[in-house]
């Protein structure tokens, strides 16, 4: 069986720079995978080029079976693979329910829309209570939960989330964190790219870590967990 | 803070001033009717008297509020006090203005009456009363009762009905001394309706009727050419409908999707030139037409669409700075072209600066609009019969614009400005969605240009400047659009009105004109970048310090969850 994505000797540049030094994995259907690394190692580099917002200076990607190469940024989401960027990028001026309808924006199923935009509000009951509110004035917090929202309004097969809990408090990454278990445990396939290593490695079925623009060490995410190398470099332990 | 002690004093203050202010425009303010509106008349007020007054009355409300009058308090929601400071500088400017113009049109102070002198006093008391009141700001206004449907539908149609009257008074103004006072009168007036609240109430009951609304602002502006006698006002506002259609269409390319369009005007130009050569003017190089409206506005559209998807297709690849550079060039390069299309300089198609003269009027269902005739009573002239076909240009255009920006695409265009990059996350093709904007607000300009050159008799190069004194031109309508509020319906047609009044009754201050513009557009653009009338996405695009307070809010809420 072919995994729903395989990367294979990927190259990533910034004019000159490389950032993305050849890299291959793969992500199995269902699967939750990891994506750790230092800062800088060219994680958000990565997701970008999978979701076809920059283009690699060589290697392939095959999402479901299809070369992605030369499909325009705008068509990868039609594919279903969806992109929780960095930074979130919600549309600030826009209210909560517009920014879902947003993520929708392919589908033309207005039942189907609805049928979602209710479970996101499921999903975050927080988002519902300010439905009508303009994006920009949520709290962190809040807008995070937009943008996953945001991103699962398409019905992804593969959901791709950069950095979920980056500037929460610690009682607002648990509650991410606790979100993106309960997607994985309804089916969906995740590749996660975190800092919070030890909340992202407890629930990845596969990690892999990368450190300048080259994947370094890859396993479960229980093996990495107890790797003496990572401990150190990622867990913060002696 | 004004101690809470002054208080007393301060309501007696007010309330002499506002009593005074309220006969003054009774009593003769200078002797002679030399000076225009004719203010020697004891018993009833006249010209710029009639502003004093309106600011008084406001004023007199306001006071009454502010004093616990049962019944009044409803009227200021979100406090009375600073209604009641800005409804007394609307009386206070409006009469000084016109006080001091009469001294200096006459020569001294030796011309004002008792009457005049009573009256700048009075409106100083009531300022000076007003302003030392303690504010009564309530942040937070209770929500307004909900009306019965028919009784919301009657009140928006009064306020449009009393909004037009404002407009039309303004409209005709026959002299720049009252329209200078009338200026400063209308901005406060509006101004302390919105302290009181009551513009943000009128927002919210707008809001959940917009059929109602639609067809108050339609039947006051209809009401327009029953109160004109002759075709002077009503020429005046025909010319700023053609402005305001203009300005409503370069609002969705650079209100909805923020794309800065400086050679919108271009668009229009191509809409009149197309209908000038097809409308039967001996100056037109084909011997075709004329033709019906629908065929020219139908062609002009095309003409113009197909002008927008030539200059956008290469162009909108680009982003902010290069798509205005080009634009701006591409506008000159029209006006350019049609200057030189003469015989001599190149191709004879546009009778270069000459340009189409004697250009017919239009023929809308077989209806020549040339004819005078006779409705309810009221004769309506040429101009009063495209006054009536450019309200339908209008309402088309507000419906498309209406329609496109609550819909699908018009999120698209909206997360299209707001984060590219993450619009294309979502399946959005910028470039296609941003071409679809281009085009659309090409052929609405490229509509507005076939009924301008009917209206105008004619298509001139010299009409379609980049810049100039006068409207319309590029610089203008981006003017109008970004002054009236960007994004809004009624923000281009107010900066519209605006722009197309002030230098129409200035007129003698042409020399010193774009000086004095580009000085308000910066004071403007310094003290209310979102434009006279904001649109809720963006008061938040720039006043990112509430964001970031109702932020903060949120966090700390969050905290203690
Ligand atoms: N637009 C850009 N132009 C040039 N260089 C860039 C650009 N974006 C990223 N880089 C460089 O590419 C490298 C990888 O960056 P990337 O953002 O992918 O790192 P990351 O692993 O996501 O880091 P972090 O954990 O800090 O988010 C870095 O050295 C960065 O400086
Ligand atoms: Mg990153």
């Amino acid at each position: 069986m072919t995994a729903l994505l395989e990367v294979e000797d990927l190259r990533v540049a910034y004019g000159k720079v490389e950032a993305v030094k050849g890299i291959s994995f793969r992500v199995e259907e269902g699967q939750a995978v990891t994506l750790i690394g230092t800062n800088g190692a060219g994680k958000t580099t990565t997701l970008h080029t999978l979701s076809g917002l920059l283009a690699p200076s060589a290697g392939r990607i095959r999402f479901r079976g299809q070369d992605l190469a030369g499909v325009p940024a705008h068509q990868v989401v039609a594919l279903g693979l969806a992109h929780s960027p960095e930074g979130r990028h919600i549309f600030p001026r826009l209210s909560v329910e517009e920014n879902l309808l947003l993520g929708a924006f392919l589908r033309k199923d207005a039942d189907g829309i609805a049928d979602d935009t209710e479970r996101a509000y499921v999903l975050f009951p927080r988002l519902r209570e300010r439905r009508t509110q303009a994006a920009g004035t949520l709290s962190g917090g809040e807008q995070q939960m937009l943008a996953m929202a945001r991103a699962l309004m398409c019905r992804p097969r593969l959901l791709m989330l950069d950095e979920p809990s980056m500037g929460l408090s610690p009682l607002m990454m648990k509650k991410i964190m606790a979100t993106v278990r309960e997607l994985k445990a309804a089916g969906t396939t995740i590749l996660l790219v975190e800092q919070n290593a030890r909340a992202a490695l407890a629930l990845a079925d596969q990690a892999y870590v990368m450190e300048t623009g080259r994947l370094v060490l890859s396993g479960s995410g229980r093996t990495l967990l107890d790797d003496d190398s990572v401990r150190k470099a990622y867990l913060g332990e002696a | 803070m004004i101690p809470k002690t002054s208080t007393p004093a301060a309501r007696a203050l007010v309330v002499c001033g506002a009593a005074l202010s309220l006969v003054s425009p009774f009593l003769a303010w200078t002797w002679t009717s030399r000076y225009p509106g004719n203010l020697t008349v004891y018993g009833y007020p006249g010209g710029s008297q009639l502003l004093t007054l309106a600011g008084a009355l406001l004023a007199a409300v306001f006071t009454a509020a502010v004093l616990g009058v049962p019944g009044l308090r409803a009227l200021a929601p979100a406090g009375a006090v600073r209604a009641l400071r800005a409804a007394s500088l609307a009386a206070l400017t409006a009469t000084w203005i016109t006080v001091g113009a009469i001294a200096v049109d006459l020569g001294g102070v030796v011309n004002v009456e008792p009457g005049g002198w009573l009256a700048a006093g009075a409106v100083l008391l009531l300022a000076a009363g007003a302003h030392a009141l303690p504010d009564d700001t309530v942040t937070e206004p209770p929500p307004a009762a909900r009306l019965p449907r028919a009784a919301e539908g009657a009140l928006i149609t009064v306020v449009f009905l009393a909004a037009m009257y404002v407009l039309t008074y303004g409209i005709t103004t026959d002299s720049a001394q009252d329209f200078l006072a009338f200026l400063p009168a209308a901005g406060f007036g509006v101004r302390a309706l919105a302290a009181a609240g009551l513009t943000a109430r009128f927002g919210a009951l707008t809001a959940r009727n917009r059929i109602a609304v639609a067809v108050a602002a339609l039947a006051s502006a209809l009401v327009f050419p029953f109160t004109q006698t002759g075709d002077q006002y009503t020429a005046i506002a025909d010319n700023i409908l053609v402005f305001a259609a203009v300005a409503l269409g370069l609002n969705i390319v650079v209100g909805l999707v923020g794309l800065l369009d400086l050679g919108y005007v271009a668009f229009l130009g191509t809409g009149a030139y197309t209908a000038a050569l097809v409308s039967g003017s001996t100056f037109s190089t084909f011997d075709i037409g004329p033709w019906p409206f629908w065929a020219t506005a139908l062609l002009g559209m095309g003409v113009s669409l197909v002008a927008g998807l030539v200059i956008g297709a290469p162009t909108l690849r680009l982003h902010g700075d290069y798509l205005a550079i080009v634009t701006l060039g591409f506008g000159e390069i029209f006006r350019i072209t049609v200057n030189n299309l003469d015989g001599t300089s190149g191709p004879r198609l546009t009778n270069g600066p000459n340009g189409i003269n004697s250009v017919p009027n239009l023929t809308v269902f077989g209806f020549d609009l040339g004819t005078r005739h006779t409705l309810l009573g009221v004769t309506f002239g040429r101009f009063a019969n495209y006054y009536l076909l450019l309200l339908a240009v209008i309402a088309v255009i507000v419906f498309v614009y209406a329609r496109a920006g609550n819909s699908r695409i018009g999120r698209a265009w909206i997360a299209l400005r707001e984060d590219e990059k993450a619009a294309t996350a979502m399946g959005i093709e910028g470039f296609r969605y941003k071409l679809l904007a281009f085009g659309l607000g090409a052929s609405l300009a490229g509509l507005a240009g076939t009924v301008m050159a009917h209206l105008q008799t004619n298509a001139v190069p010299e009409n379609y400047k980049f810049a100039d004194t006068a409207p319309p031109n590029s610089a203008f309508l981006l003017a109008a659009v970004v002054l009236g509020g960007m994004g809004t319906v009624s923000g281009p047609l107010v900066g519209a009105a605006l722009l197309y009044l002030i230098p129409a009754k200035f007129a003698f201050f042409s020399q010193y004109q774009m000086m004095l513009f580009g000085l308000a557009l910066i004071l403007m653009m310094r003290f209310r970048p979102e434009g006279l009338v904001p649109d809720r996405r963006h008061r938040l695009e720039f006043h990112d310090e509430q964001v970031a307070a109702a932020e903060a809010r949120r966090t700390a809420a969050e905290a203690t969850a």
